[in-house]
């Protein structure tokens, strides 16, 4: 069988690497002419390439997660022509050749290039889920000397046995298109995902093409949503509303693994430790940290305060039908509160120029929202969140928050924040001395609020309280500015109407 | 109808702005009383509409090919076209064969319906060639990338078939008009508004054909003008209108009564062929940064194939054999250009001083000579094969 090896290209103008994203093809998987293979991330946006060669894929020649040159090759493809006696090339563990072992013969009987643009021929369907099973392979294959069964995934040892379970679907050779769209978008494998038991339910889905491609950009298997058009079609609405009720389960990036963390480490000969890379969102956080703690004198001061009021409101505008479709939280008042503060507080919303010696003062407010995803740590801010009113903050916060948990943040979305808030909070967490985000000059941590004895109006009352912590940088924040703005931002928790004083 | 076509007169309320429809984008026929452009596509047969169609399906598969090309590493960038395929191929059906027109670089459905060749088309992207194609053979100048710079060259051109007599001769074979075609954000270069001064005041035979896409790369329309855009011609005294560039038929309408004012000398017109770019501005932009993917979605269903489509079956000119045709001949396309745009070489490095001047000239005769004896003495010295091959 011969070979040929696909080079990065240069998909914008003048660019020299890209990241290895996401691969959607494996070792194995017949690929057709510009059916998409990878996706890459450049300087300048997120890209899918389509591959150029019809054949069978035989070696994935660049890692998820690395920087790779242009011109570097990344896939090599085989013809195909031979490969229906051969052994999978990697050898990559037990479960990934015992699944291998029952699809080939499906597959090589029709690798030839026939079939255009984006579908594949009808394995390919099996991509997605033979991709997974290597993907829990991987983690003891990468120890180079590990005993299999010591892989990380040993708690979950009956998972392992898994991959070859969904075996009813790989049967039926003449899919139909819509079911191999169906079988291609599998996303959760029925192990980690509650509703996903009834796997017997992926016969024929009838939808529209502009809703198979809506599906497949949100991530939906048309297969899971329930059908309310006529003829037992699925409309757009049930894709979106499957799409918000699955939102959360988005969490789960390593669907296979609930160690995520230990994804793409080696274990030590012993099975005791094991030793993961540092690298894409681990290696920016790490870098960010250490540049802003080093940098930047913090000081933080804290601030204990009665919100009652507030959680009232966030009732209030809970009922409130303008509010219907947004999440409102405490948050989202402490977000309001902040920008408040800000405003009467200027100088704060700056960042220090060590390399011009200048402070730079901003005269909009891209407000931070630290969140935890499951890639870690990011960073997303509110672009001119100065501009907006409270439902125009929600709708931000929430949208910020969905793209955030899916995974979807782009480097845009993060850069260029001027303030930020960190809400500890959500883990019951009082509160915390939080490190700037680099480049800037404030960060707020917002604890848990808890009902405590508190004097109220001369008497202990049961009251909502919270505690807030404000870091600055204390090169161009002094202690008084930091000291008032937190006071400010207190306030307005304290008794919201200071919004309509100082709004 | 009549008062927004010679402009002024009837100044719209701001949020009504007429448009030019034909076919709703559901595929229905629009019917008004005294609608002069219906007339205009009365004689169009089933198979004239099918053959849009046709040209239609094309285009965009050539669109997707080309996109996949440059994913691939074959072209440094390339321009999507998908979405604005009814506003290239309808009025490229309403041309004579003998007007000529200034394309910008994303009218590939009017080069497909002019007979360029499809890898010819690449050329460019590619980075081997400044051109592509010989602009005398189908009449259509080469594609330009600065933006808005041909629309001048363009109305020069308009008043050089002045000057030969070829307007209002009342001879179809000889009157001659030319289409200029540009974007919504080329209507903010001073090149564009410079051409509409001359075209207007000399009666120049220029059909201005701007493509509203929505987006000048990532600036919307709305930060290019507080007016529509159609409005900016009337401003020059240009007989200016707004069509729905998603109807096929409304765009081929509107340009061959455009084209009958120009063929006659009186004229030109300011055409907005309101559409939207369904893909990227070019590969190397990423539209979802700036702008919604609600409105993407709104304009998909407004695809401009489906609606022609929908006619096509609502008036029984559908035939699923004769479809499955299209597509198969569309398929056959993208393995040609894939082919041909692989197997596309840079031209002999000779080809620079062929179409310096028209005629012969002396001093580009001796550089090329000089340059040919340089190449020879140093041939197998660089990395570029320097072998002269005769075009």
């Amino acid at each position: 069988m011969s070979t040929q090896r696909f080079p990065l290209p240069d998909v914008g103008e003048g660019l020299t690497e890209a990241e290895i994203v996401e691969w959607k093809v494996a070792v194995g998987d017949t690929v057709a002419v510009n059916q998409v293979i990878v996706e890459i991330e450049t300087a300048k946006s997120l890209v899918e390439l389509p591959s150029p060669w019809a054949g069978t894929v035989t070696a994935l020649l660049a890692e998820e997660g690395t920087t790779v040159d242009v011109g570097a090759p990344i896939l090599e493809i085989g013809d195909g022509a031979a490969g229906a006696g051969e052994p999978e090339p990697t050898g990559s563990g037990s479960a990934a050749s015992g699944a291998a072992a029952s699809e080939p013969a499906a597959t090589d009987g029709e690798s030839s290039g026939s079939v255009l643009v984006g579908y594949g021929t009808s394995d390919a369907g099996a991509s997605g889920r033979r991709r997974r099973r290597r993907g829990a392979a991987d983690a003891g294959a990468a120890a180079p000397s590990a005993a299999a069964p010591a892989v990380p995934a040993a708690p979950e040892a009956p998972a392992a046995p898994e991959p070859p379970a969904p075996a009813p679907t790989p049967q039926p050779a003449p899919a139909p298109e819509p079911e191999r769209i169906a079988r291609a978008m599998v996303s959760v494998p029925a192990a980690s995902a509650p509703e996903d038991a009834p796997s017997s339910s992926r016969v024929r889905v009838l939808a529209k093409p502009p809703v198979r491609k809506l599906a497949k950009d949100l991530g939906v298997d048309l297969a899971s949503v329930h059908p309310t058009g006529p003829g037992g079609i699925v409309t757009r609405e049930d894709v979106t509303a499957h799409a918000a009720s699955a939102e959360p389960r988005a969490l789960a990036t390593y669907p296979d693994d609930d160690q995520p963390w230990l994804a793409s480490g080696s274990v030590s000969d012993d099975g005791r430790t094991t030793r993961v890379p540092v690298k894409s969102v681990r290696k920016r956080t790490a870098e960010a940290m250490v540049a802003s703690a080093f940098t930047a004198p913090h000081v933080t001061v804290f601030h204990t305060v009665d919100v009652t009021r507030t959680m009232k409101l966030v009732e209030r505008l809970k009922g409130d039908r303008d509010f219907a479709d947004v999440r409102v939280t405490p948050l989202l008042i402490a977000a309001k509160a902040a920008l408040l503060a800000i405003k009467r507080h200027p100088e704060i919303n700056a960042a220090w120029d060590d390399a011009a010696q200048e402070i730079v003062y901003h005269h909009y407010v891209n407000l931070g929202i630290a969140a935890a995803t499951p890639r870690g740590l990011v960073v997303p801010n509110v672009k001119d969140a100065h501009r907006l009113e409270l439902l125009g903050l929600a709708e931000a916060l929430g949208e910020l928050t969905a793209t955030a948990r899916a995974g979807r943040t782009t480097p845009a979305a993060m850069s260029g924040g001027t303030f930020t808030i960190t809400n500890v909070g959500v883990f019951g967490i009082d509160t915390g001395t939080p490190i700037l985000n680099p480049g800037e000059a404030g960060i707020l941590a917002f604890g848990a609020i808890r009902q405590q004895p508190w004097v109220h109006r001369g008497k202990i009352k049961p009251r909502w309280v919270t505690q807030l912590a404000l870091s600055f940088d204390h090169r161009l924040v002094d202690g008084a500015l930091g000291s008032q703005f937190l006071a400010d931002v207190a306030k307005v928790l304290e008794d919201p109407a200071h919004g309509l004083v100082w709004g | 109808m009549s008062d927004q076509v010679t402009g002024g007169s009837d100044v719209a309320p701001a949020d009504v702005v007429p448009l030019v429809q034909l076919v709703t984008p559901t595929g229905e026929r629009v019917h008004e009383p005294d609608n002069r452009y219906a007339a205009r596509v009365a004689h169009l047969t089933g198979d004239d509409l099918r053959a849009m169609y046709r040209d239609m399906v094309l285009t965009r598969r050539f669109d997707d090919e080309a996109t996949a090309l440059q994913r691939q590493g074959e072209l440094g960038l390339y321009a999507q076209s998908a979405g604005q395929e009814a506003a290239q191929v309808g009025p490229a059906h309403a041309l004579a064969a003998q007007d000529m027109v200034f394309p910008s670089y994303r009218e590939h459905g009017i080069l497909h319906v002019r007979g360029v060749d499809p890898v010819d088309r690449l050329k460019l992207y590619r980075g081997v060639d400044h051109g592509g194609w010989d602009p005398a053979e189908h009449n259509v100048h080469l594609y330009t990338l600065v933006i808005g710079s041909h629309v001048l060259h363009a109305t020069g051109y308009a008043m050089g078939i002045q000057r030969d007599g070829a307007v209002g001769t009342g001879d179809p074979d000889r009157d001659t008009a030319v289409v200029a075609c540009f974007g919504d954000g080329a209507t903010s270069q001073g090149d564009v508004n410079e051409a509409l001064v001359f075209a207007a005041v000399n009666d120049a035979p220029v059909v201005f054909w701007c493509q509203n896409n929505q987006w000048a790369i990532s600036e919307p329309t709305t930060r290019q003008s507080s007016v529509p855009l159609y409005r900016r011609g009337e401003g020059f005294g240009v007989p200016s209108l707004r069509v729905d560039g998603n109807d096929a038929l409304a765009c081929y309408a509107v340009m061959a009564e455009a084209l009958e004012r120009a063929h006659a000398g009186h004229g030109p017109t300011f055409v907005e062929a309101y559409t939207y770019r369904m893909g990227a501005h070019t590969t190397s932009d990423d539209p979802t940064r700036y702008r919604e993917r609600a409105e993407e979605e709104y304009w998909r269903q407004r695809d401009p194939i489906d609606r022609l489509a929908a006619l096509l079956r609502a008036e029984g000119h559908w035939d699923a054999d004769w479809a499955a045709g299209v597509d198969a001949e569309a398929d056959a396309l993208g393995e040609t250009l894939r082919a041909g745009v692989r197997a596309l070489d840079a031209p002999p490095t000779t080809s620079m001083f062929e179409n310096v001047y028209a005629t012969e000239h002396a001093q580009v005769g001796t550089e090329r000579r000089w340059f040919t004896d340089y190449e020879a003495e140093t041939a197998g010295t660089g990395q570029h094969d320097t072998e002269e091959t005769a075009r």
